[in-house]
């Protein structure tokens, strides 16, 4: 396959930036997105040129480092899948690709394709934690928990931080992110303790952070390659308005 | 958003319940005008009921409104740059629309206040004879107020569709099976209130009404 590429370059967190076309040829189907960015790479240092830079770890999905905007859409075409598992054969020969950073005020571009989501840990900081005794592992059946409970704090807890939900939100607001964060804990017996003041403290530094307000557009959870359901951002609205009614907690302790 | 979006959705189904009385005759449409204006009375002066509701619904809405430019200015203020590329958003049409869909509604408000509250703008415009006002709005050969009146209603339709579903998620809607009761019950209350408020206009237009 050969392909042509329009890359977001931009030195710096002070550069302007601008779209770059690149040329891709002898692509392999097989590979991933990745794989297909550090061939270009491997050209480009040979001709001098600076590589392009993008995050990516583990390159199995299950990190949430890789977050590439590709043609308009968060982690490209194919659904449930990280820009690290998707495949070129998702692609044909001829195609043009366009891949940006996710945009958003509060994930200031650091270089090319990195953003620096530290927004994200500035929201798990104001809330997302249980107190929890530290020592051995207590008796996993001290504590039961509804099966029905467990399965839906597990389906927000597959939230891997990718920032995609942001990214393609178009009032850029994290609410899917925070609300995973929070429905996680605050559906087992675990997290109740911080239970209201997780969701005020935790909201608060979403808002803080610049990220925009939800407005149910739904763009969100469709391109999570996590499957987020939109209800998540319900509990949280529900734990919201419960936790207003309780003046007397403090945000975020 | 939700709070004073339900005030206004209630104030739209009692209006347009009021407006279906027409197909019960002039007297009985007139009759039901001056009966909102003497409600209350002698506990509130005359045209009091009216006035207080018109003081709750312009609360509602500027509190509406500014709730919206509130979350307009903040999603602006949170993409300061651009996609260069953004496919075309996959969520509803609905949803992409509220903000225009809204300034077309508040303006449609406008006009609406204009030609059958005060009858500035009506070829009648005579308050004591609403029934005369209505068909005189609507009559065949002013089709553009029947045309600009069934775009207002087919806006406010999609503005519900998503409003609707959007208040219920933001007051606490949490199961997957709510949500598809919410969005079933969301476009039904639409397009039944889109269909109550064009079945007036278009009885004028074809003669049912008049």
């Amino acid at each position: 396959m050969n392909l042509t590429l329009r890359i977001w370059r931009q030195s710096g967190p002070q550069d302007k930036g601008r779209m770059v076309t690149y040329q891709v040829e002898d692509v392999s189907p097989d590979m991933s997105f990745l794989e297909m960015l550090d061939v270009l790479n491997e050209r480009l240092i040979l001709a001098g040129e600076e590589p392009i830079a993008f995050d990516h770890d583990c390159r199995e999905g299950i990190c949430g480092m890789c977050g590439l905007m590709i043609n308009g859409e968060a982690h490209g075409p194919q659904r449930g899948t990280t820009a690290c598992q998707l495949h070129m054969r998702q692609f044909s020969d001829g195609d043009t690709i366009s891949i940006e950073p996710w945009r958003a005020r509060a994930f200031p571009v650091v270089k090319d394709l990195v953003v620096n989501r530290n927004a994200f840990d500035k929201i798990i900081a104001a809330g997302g934690y249980v107190t929890a005794p530290t020592g051995s592992a207590p008796e996993a059946h001290s504590v039961p928990v509804a099966k029905a409970d467990a399965d839906a704090a597990f389906e927000s807890a597959a939230c891997i931080g990718c920032g995609a939900c942001v990214a393609a939100c178009p009032n850029g607001s994290g609410m899917l992110f925070t609300a995973a964060k929070v429905t996680q804990l605050s559906l087992l017996p675990q997290g109740q303790p911080e239970r209201y003041t997780r969701v005020l403290g935790m909201v608060e530094a979403h808002d803080e952070a610049g990220f925009g307000g939800c407005t149910n557009a739904g763009e969100c959870t469709v391109v999570c390659p996590k499957g987020i359901p939109l209800t998540t951002i319900g509990r949280l609205n529900r734990d919201y308005l419960a936790a207003t009614t309780r003046r007397a907690d403090t945000p975020g302790t | 958003m939700a709070v004073t979006g339900i005030l206004l959705v209630l104030f739209l189904i009692a209006h347009m319940l009021g407006n279906l009385k027409i197909f019960s005759g002039a007297t009985s449409f007139d009759h039901y005008a001056h009966w909102l204006r003497e409600l209350g009375v002698p506990l509130l002066p005359a045209s009091g009921f009216l006035w207080v509701q018109r003081v709750g619904l312009v609360t509602a809405a500027v509190l509406h409104i500014w709730a919206a430019t509130v979350l307009a200015l903040r999603a602006r203020a949170a993409r300061p740059v651009r996609y260069a590329h953004r496919k075309k958003v996959r969520g509803s049409y609905a949803a992409r629309t509220m903000r225009w869909g809204g300034v077309i509604i508040l303006l449609f408000v406008v006009y609406h206040i204009l030609d059958l509250t005060t009858g500035t703008l009506n070829p009648v415009g005579d308050s004591s004879r609403p029934y005369a006002n209505v068909v005189a709005d609507f009559a065949p050969e002013r089709w553009y107020v029947t045309l600009f009146y069934t775009l207002a209603v087919v806006t406010l339709g999609f503005h519900l569709r998503h409003g609707v579903f959007s208040a219920l998620r933001s007051l606490g809607q949490q199961t997957p099976r709510g949500e598809q009761r919410a969005r079933v019950v969301a476009l039904v209350f639409a397009v039944a209130l889109c269909a109550g408020y064009l079945l007036v206009p278009f009885a004028v237009l074809t003669g049912l009404v008049s």
